[in-house]
């Protein structure tokens, strides 16, 4: 299937100016995942950022459209496999939507505190990983150690880790773990006691600060033109939370505040996740003490059949807006479904915003973008 | 009292009644050689599982621990493994350079043993142009690296070898300002002669601010010049792969390997040597009775806690900085340190005219 | 705050022409977009049984459109969807629209394409979102994107390693690899049913 790949053996000719063309990826320690950027250099200074994407591209639109309603959910899952439980979420929405199926309170109750805690444990992740990429390694094993609390109680729940498959049409595969509430409890009581700890270690540090600050400024105007969604583009002062626009599952009787920052670099964008983390532990903490009894599964026909007609399901994942566009012709399976990827969106501001500055600035900015390579991928 | 100095004095004088002079001399430099690579092989098994220890100890989890009690012999292990391994050398690399770059980057750092005084008279070679010596060959080991980032003929290996060559000529100004501080009060470029000084007190005790203020701008220098985090934008690995030994593998990497820890034991060991007083005990004054007590504890023992005190504390940064951007570490160097430094000279200048240290 | 509540305020208004009331804008229905668009466009067609506004333009009025719906008052200056439907006879280019400033007004245009020569202008200067999406479509439906500056794959490979063979087998250039058209057949093909 793959061509020969063409070495190219005349290393002599460096381009235009000493201009320098640097491979960054498909393997690369920052790239986290196989993107591949193309990166034409001036010395250490950045002219030209060029994505080259498909390197983990499992055409899952195709696929999906001869997979059942049933069975196109556990795809999505590796899409975003980060916030696998807000992408089964949306899919599971968006069929509920098609076909009117009522969900029991419990169960929406219970995914939204899953896709809370998948907030969490993304953010967590994203927070060590970009310490990473700044050279500091310890905060990766701080974050982890409250991110594995969290993969305890999904492993609990949903049997899984990290693609939890646990959300359906109409409710949640299976009743929650007798244990689920305490667990979560002891959670929170963790994560509020030790949360300070990495942040004292990472946002309070000189060098991060200067590493970080007024490095790849995106404006208000430029977020919303490329699209962007989640921490991004609230860091630049753009309301965009599905959760507040659109509000899904129980997010209409929680309170939490949408955070906004408006310098719209990259440490804006680390002070929004961080942020968002004490909010969803606000908004885990009001529903779990109230998760209502009864069935955990709402009535479904066996088999499911979307009416005729377009449907659309917005959900705010860890990274941004996740739309699932579903063209139906009333079969068992759907006829185009796209999935609108907020990592797709995101990567496409990169050349934009980190033209100019230093490699070392682009790890600053590529690791705030929180980019999923499977997400943009698909 | 067995102590290293006799051990040294019993064998040359062995040596002097068996042999003639000149034999004598050839066979005390193979023990040397010898004695060196010894040390060298062990410090790099010890600096390696600290490193990893402290590492662990720090990021909350417990290190190797599988490999022997506690996993003392998992740098042995690691090092068989690289002993094992291919030395791959790229098809486009230039060979000779290639294969010269890691040999030259070990070799400086062996060098630098000679003036290095690890306990009361126990010492290579008592040069009496020790810290300039120092200096001076330290700064070579940015040809070692320059190369092997040319020779690699990686786009990676270059940027970080160019990297590391503007960052240890710019710190090097630094560290060998912090150095002359205590030249200056010392009055002499002799090792034996700067610790002799500190006889009644070390330095960083003895020369007030001035002197402390070196001490910091000297291990803020020294952790640039070894390339350690948070001034590794030489390997800087999130950014350039593994910068300018990107290319290397088996043996050849594992020497660059412990060429960097090398140079942590001699840059901690000079620092300690210059501000901590070197193999000398805790004196102070005249405090006849204490200055005994402590003249009990062995002077090699002085020497290696006070040199893997600061070993600890450059390892400390490591885990705990981000890593500064290419034009910060400059802005650093020049419009901060070496001012600094500058100013911090005028100051130890006049303090040791007037006499005004202790 | 008030540093951000501020921002918030000029942000809304700078993208809100001051001379358009805040009410009718807020309260904007389905009647007046399509007033709007039928002031400009006379033969388009409007579907509203769906979730949101659907109308289906010609597609050299598409450009005119959408800069019509970004300009005021509509402000519509969020594409959060692009992409591209296969309907055997024809391929329909869907674009989700919104305003940043009131995510409650949304609007799905939709251009119909003729299969054998897809081409339409492109909407990247309006909405720089598009570029990216639009490289998708292109590659995934081979629609052609007029004026697209920099109209290259982006996620497969450059060129189909089974391209050649069909070129030495048939003697003629191959139809084109478009996955997710209807009648592309994997030539690996691991999940027929």
């Amino acid at each position: 299937m793959y061509n020969e790949t063409e070495i190219i053996k005349d290393t002599t000719n460096l381009g235009p100016e000493g201009e320098l063309v640097v491979n960054m990826g498909p393997q690369h320690p920052a790239t986290h995942g196989v993107l591949h950027l193309v990166v034409t250099l001036n010395g250490e200074t950045i002219k030209k950022i060029e994505p080259h994407l498909g390197y983990i591209h499992r055409s899952i639109e195709k696929m999906c459209e001869s997979l059942t309603y049933r069975q196109f959910i556990y795809v999505t899952s590796r899409m975003d496999y980060l916030s696998s439980h807000i992408n089964n979420t949306a899919c599971a929405l968006l069929v509920e939507k098609g076909m009117q199926i009522e969900v029991p309170e419990r169960a929406k109750v219970v995914r939204t505190i899953l896709n809370e805690l998948t907030r969490i444990a993304s953010h967590e992740l994203w927070i060590g990983a970009m310490a990473m990429d700044l050279g500091a390694f310890t905060p990766f094993f701080y974050a982890f150690r409250e991110r594995e609390m969290i993969t305890d109680i999904m492993e609990d729940t949903c049997g899984a880790r990290l693609t939890m498959n646990y959300i359906v049409p109409g409710g949640l595969m299976y009743d929650i773990h007798p244990d689920f509430q305490t667990k979560v409890k002891a959670f929170i009581q963790q994560f509020k006691e030790k949360v300070t700890e990495y942040e004292d270690l990472v946002t309070g540090n000189i060098i991060f600060q200067s590493r970080t600050k007024g490095v790849g400024v995106l404006t208000t105007e430029d977020a919303i033109s490329y699209g962007c969604t989640g921490p991004v583009a609230r860091a630049s002062g753009v309301r965009c939370d599905m959760r507040k626009i659109a509000p899904y599952d129980a997010y209409d009787r929680v309170e939490f505040e949408e955070i906004i920052e408006t310098a719209g670099d990259s440490f804006a964008r680390y002070i929004v996740r961080v942020k968002e983390m004490n909010q969803s532990i606000r908004i885990i903490e009001q529903l779990i003490d109230n998760i209502p009894e009864g069935e955990f599964v709402g009535k479904t026909k066996n088999v499911l059949k979307l009416a005729k007609g377009e449907f659309y399901q917005r959900v705010e994942t860890a990274r941004g807006e996740l739309g699932v566009y579903i063209v139906s012709e009333g079969a068992t399976t759907p006829y185009r479904i796209k999935f609108r990827s907020p990592g797709f969106s995101n990567l496409s501001v990169l050349n934009h915003i980190a033209k100019g500055s230093k490699i070392g600035d682009l790890m600053a900015t590529m690791g705030t973008l929180d980019l999923v390579i499977p997400d943009i991928d698909r | 009292m067995l102590s290293l100095e006799s051990i040294t004095k019993t064998t040359q004088d062995w040596l002097l009644a068996k042999f003639d002079p000149t034999i004598a001399l050839a066979i005390e430099c193979v023990i040397v050689i010898v004695l060196c690579i010894t040390l060298f092989a062990i410090l790099g098994l010890v600096l390696v599982l600290l490193e990893r220890k402290v590492a662990a100890r720090i990021q909350i989890r417990l290190g190797p621990n599988r490999v022997g009690p506690g996993g003392i012999f998992q740098t042995a292990a690691d090092t068989l493994k690289l002993i094992m391994k291919e030395g791959l050398t790229p098809d486009s690399a230039d060979k000779f350079l290639f294969n010269l770059a890691p040999f030259v980057v070990m070799m400086v750092a062996m060098l630098l043993l000679a003036p290095i005084a690890f306990a009361r008279n126990f010492q290579i070679w008592d040069i009496n142009i020790g810290v300039l010596y120092i200096s001076s060959i330290s700064s070579l080991s940015v040809i070692g690296i320059l190369m092997a980032g040319w020779a690699s003929n990686n786009k990676y290996s270059l940027l970080g070898a160019m990297r590391s060559g503007a960052q240890i000529v710019s710190y090097e100004l630094s560290a060998g300002f912090a150095v002359l501080t205590i030249v200056v009060l010392t009055g002499s470029l002799q090792i034996s002669d700067i610790v002799a000084a500190q006889e009644n007190g070390w330095w960083l005790f003895k020369g007030h601010i001035p002197v402390i203020i070196a001490f910091v701008l000297y291990i803020i220098a020294v952790t640039a010049e070894t390339n350690r985090a948070p001034f590794d934008l030489a390997e800087a690995e999130s950014e350039l792969t593994a910068g300018f030994h990107t290319e290397y593998s088996g043996m050849k990497f594992a020497l660059f390997f412990l060429a960097e820890y090398i140079n942590i034991f001699i840059v901690c060991a000079i620092g300690a040597t210059l501000f901590l007083g070197g193999w000398m005990p805790l004196h102070i004054g005249h405090w006849e009775s204490f200055n005994h007590i402590m003249d009990y504890i062995p002077s090699s023992i002085w020497f290696m806690g006070k040199t893997f005190f600061l070993i600890f504390v450059i390892m400390w940064f490591r885990w705990t900085f981000p890593r500064l951007r290419v034009d910060q570490l400059l802005n650093l160097e020049w419009k901060y340190l070496l001012p600094i430094s500058l100013f911090n000279l005028l100051l130890v200048t006049v303090i040791a005219i007037m006499g005004w240290h202790f | 705050m008030i540093k951000l509540e501020q921002h918030l305020k000029n942000n809304h208004n700078r993208l809100l022409n001051n001379s358009v009331d805040n009410d009718t804008f807020l309260t904007m229905t389905n009647e007046a977009i399509k007033e709007f668009i039928t002031a400009r466009a006379p033969e388009a067609i409007y579907d509203e049984s769906g979730e949101w506004l659907n109308m289906i333009v010609e597609p050299h009025q598409l450009k005119p459109i959408a800069a019509a719906l970004l300009g005021q008052p509509m402000q519509m200056d969020f594409l959060f969807c692009l992409t591209c439907v296969d309907y055997k006879t024809h391929l329909t280019m869907v674009y989700h629209l919104t305003a940043s400033t009131n995510r409650s007004l949304n609007l799905v245009l939709k251009v119909n394409l003729d299969r054998a020569n897809p081409i339409i202008e492109t909407v990247c200067e309006l909405w720089r979102t598009a570029e990216f999406h639009e490289r998708e479509v292109f590659e995934m439906f081979g629609v052609q994107f007029a004026n697209h500056p920099d109209l290259r794959r982006l996620i497969l490979e450059d060129e189909p390693a089974t391209a050649g063979d069909e070129k030495k087998e048939s003697g003629h250039e191959p139809k084109g690899y478009w996955p997710l058209r209807k009648d592309f057949e994997d030539p690996i093909n691991m999940i027929k049913l």
